[in-house]
Formats: C-alpha cells, structure tokens, sequence
C-alpha cells in the first residue's frame, strides 16, 4: 500500500501532522501503538493547553484521534520493526509492509539505552522480532525480554512454535500464559562467545541461544541509521527536516519541552514541510 | 532468470565455482525480508555476468540456514573462492550491498 505520507506515532504531533497533510490532499497513514497505551492518556488533567483547561489525556487524545478520523487519515495500530530507503519509504509493521514517499516521525519518547551485549549479539542470538527468528529458534531455550504491552503475546507464539520459552521482566505481566517460565529481573546483560549463550539476570545466568528483546518502539536510530541525533533527541532544523531527506520528526522525540502545544505545533510544521518536499518531487 | 533460487545442491554447486555470490536468507513469513526482496532482484539484474545474486528459504532450506549460523532474518551473506567474505544482518541501505560487491568483482 503506498501513501503519500507516512506517520510515526499517534500522539498529539503525530495526529497533528496527519490532520495537517489532510488539509493538503495527501494520503496519510498514521502508524502507532493503541492511543490509550500513550503517557498521555495517564495524564489526569491537563492545564495549559490554550483554550481548553481541564480535560484529561483521554478526553484529549479521543478528541485528536476523532479529528484525524474525520480527516480522513488512515491508521494501523503496531511497532514499525524496520525502515528501508528505497523508492520512498518501506516500512514494516509485523508481516505487513506499507510504502510512503515522505516521512514523519513522531513516536514520543523512545528509550534509547540498551542492555549490556545488546548491540554486539543483534543478528546472533540477539533478536527484535518474534514473527521473523522465532522459527530459527524452534526447539531451543530462548528468553523473552518483555518490555512492551504485546510482549507476552509473542511469548506465547514462540512457545507454540517449539521454542523453550523464559519470560524475564521486572514484573510478571497479568496476560503471559501460566505454562510459560516467569523470571522476575531488572538488571539484564546479553552474553556469549560468537553467539549468545545466556541472558544474566540480576546476576544470575539463564542459559539460552536467543534473546528477543521486545519493547514498545524501535528506537529512530536503529530504523534508520542517517538520522543524527543532539543530546538524545533527534536533530531538526526550523522546519522540522531531518538529516535524511524526506524524513521530518516532531514532539518529545525532538526534545524538550515536553508539552502538548509544542508536539501539535511541531506537528504542523513538519507536515507542511513534507507537504513542501512532496510537492516539489512532484513537480521535477 | 538473474536471481537464483537456491536448493542445497545448487548452491554447492555454485560455491564451488568459486564466484562472488550474494545470498540473502529469508522466509516468507518475515516482513523485512519481503521488504528487502524487490532490492535484491534489482541487484541481480544490476550484476548479471559480474556476480551472482540468490535467495536462500530458510524454512525450505534449514539446512543451509543452519550452516552458516543464520540467526536472524533477512541476513545476506557474499561468498568468494568458496568462502564467506562479509555478511549483513537485517534490513539495509542498496548501498551496503553493492559496497560489497564493488570491492569484490
């Protein structure tokens, strides 16, 4: 399926954005998690969005989500597991890939920090991807890292596939099945030898050959690897444009303040400023 | 018929010719990988006569998978004179793949 624009993340910037691209004509796709998994939603009041006090983050967040709706944006709840520069855009979300020919990336605060012998065991035991290694793994001990809502539902598919199963997290998921081993565990390392051989939790080793390591997002880094980033946030110009052409981000993900009226704003700019980009695609 | 859909004998076959080959290991169950696909058959195209462009199915060929210590998919890996000379894992840049093959023709 191929759109003009194509939206990361369903928050206020994210929402803004696509409402914004609507306006000008363009197809949107708006990817994210569920709208009621956003900090937002947490949020019991909020007092300083101009001209209307007092509304909580849901209220907030379905007023949005309506809006976009009635725009004509078109949304798919799930976690973008790679970007590819190609002809426009690709991008995955599970089994299903979508194309775009501009981007915006909005996906709130991603946590960036990874796990000691993360990086050096990614594609060697180390793995972000339940649907793609899980039958690489059939018969073998594998640990579940479970730090997203979907998390023990991937555990369970790769228990069905023939992998011995260990979920490990700070606390036991309510969802995650009782036939699969829970290892409560905050302080996690990834060791091995060419490959991995054991997950270390809170100081005790749990012997297996993969680790999938789930969390809510994929951090923008890692989906795409031209993107440059200041302090941890990633670095924009005026027009909310990225080091990779094509691509514009806008809320937390650029930084502070963390604030709705400066996501919906940034939102703005960045999909006028994609508008701007596709149309003088067009035009040459 | 530039791309190669590889069995366990013709790739033997192929490696013991000793040419530059660039497999990509996949499955049709994997997202990146299809979306990695349309990549690797341009590539064939763009490098017929110089080197060869394949596909290995990992769960057709699990054996070839299991060889090469396949652990994550899409993984592509270059053989040369019958041996692996780099290996890319996961969803990259047409760039990385030709740097490869550019430095190895």
């Amino acid at each position: 399926m191929t759109y003009d624009l194509i939206v990361l993340g369903s928050g206020p910037a994210g929402l803004s954005a696509a409402v914004t691209a609507r306006g000008r004509n363009k197809s949107v796709l708006v990817i994210g998690n569920r709208w009621q998994d956003s900090p937002l939603a947490r949020a019991e009041r909020i007092d300083n969005y101009l001209g209307m006090p007092g509304l909580t983050g849901v209220e907030m967040l379905e007023a949005f989500q309506r809006h976009a709706q009635e725009m004509g944006v078109e949304m798919v709840t799930g976690k973008v597991l790679s970007i590819m520069e190609w002809e426009g855009f690709h991008l995955t979300v599970g089994s299903q890939i979508y194309q775009g020919s501009a981007l915006i990336l909005a996906p709130g605060v991603v946590r960036q920090a990874k796990f000691p012998g993360e990086e050096q065991y990614l594609g060697r035991g180390v793995s972000y991807c339940a649907t793609c290694d899980g039958m690489l793994y059939r018969n073998k001990p594998v640990a579940v890292v479970g730090r997203s809502k979907d998390a023990p539902h991937e555990a369970a598919y790769l228990k069905s596939i023939g992998c011995q199963v260990v979920y490990v997290a700070p606390k036991r998921p309510e969802e995650l099945a009782e036939d699969i081993p829970f290892i409560q565990a905050a302080k996690l390392a990834v060791k091995g030898e060419q490959t991995v051989t054991a997950l270390e939790a809170d100081g005790a080793d749990i012997p297996v050959n993969g680790v999938f390591i789930l969390r809510e997002a994929v951090a923008p880094g890692d989906l795409l690897p031209g993107l440059t980033f200041q302090d941890g946030a990633i670095q924009v110009d005026r027009s909310m444009a990225t080091s990779v052409p094509g691509v514009f981000a806008a809320g937390d993900v650029t930084g502070a303040p963390l604030q709705v009226s400066k996501a919906v704003g940034e939102g703005l700019i960045a999909a006028l400023s994609a508008c701007e980009y596709l149309d003088r695609r067009g035009a040459n | 018929m530039a791309l190669q859909h590889y069995n366990k004998e013709s790739f033997d076959k192929s490696l013991s010719e000793g040419k530059l080959m660039m497999v990509d290991f996949w499955a049709n169950w994997c997202g990146p990988c299809r979306m990695l696909g349309p990549v690797i058959e341009q590539l064939a195209s763009q490098y017929e006569g110089k080197a060869e462009v394949g596909k290995v199915d990992v769960d057709e060929q699990g054996e070839l998978a299991m060889r090469y210590g396949v652990m994550s998919i899409p993984t592509v890996i270059f053989f040369k004179n019958g041996k692996e000379i780099d290996r890319k894992v996961g969803v990259m840049p047409a760039g990385a793949f030709t740097q490869v093959l550019d430095q190895n023709l």
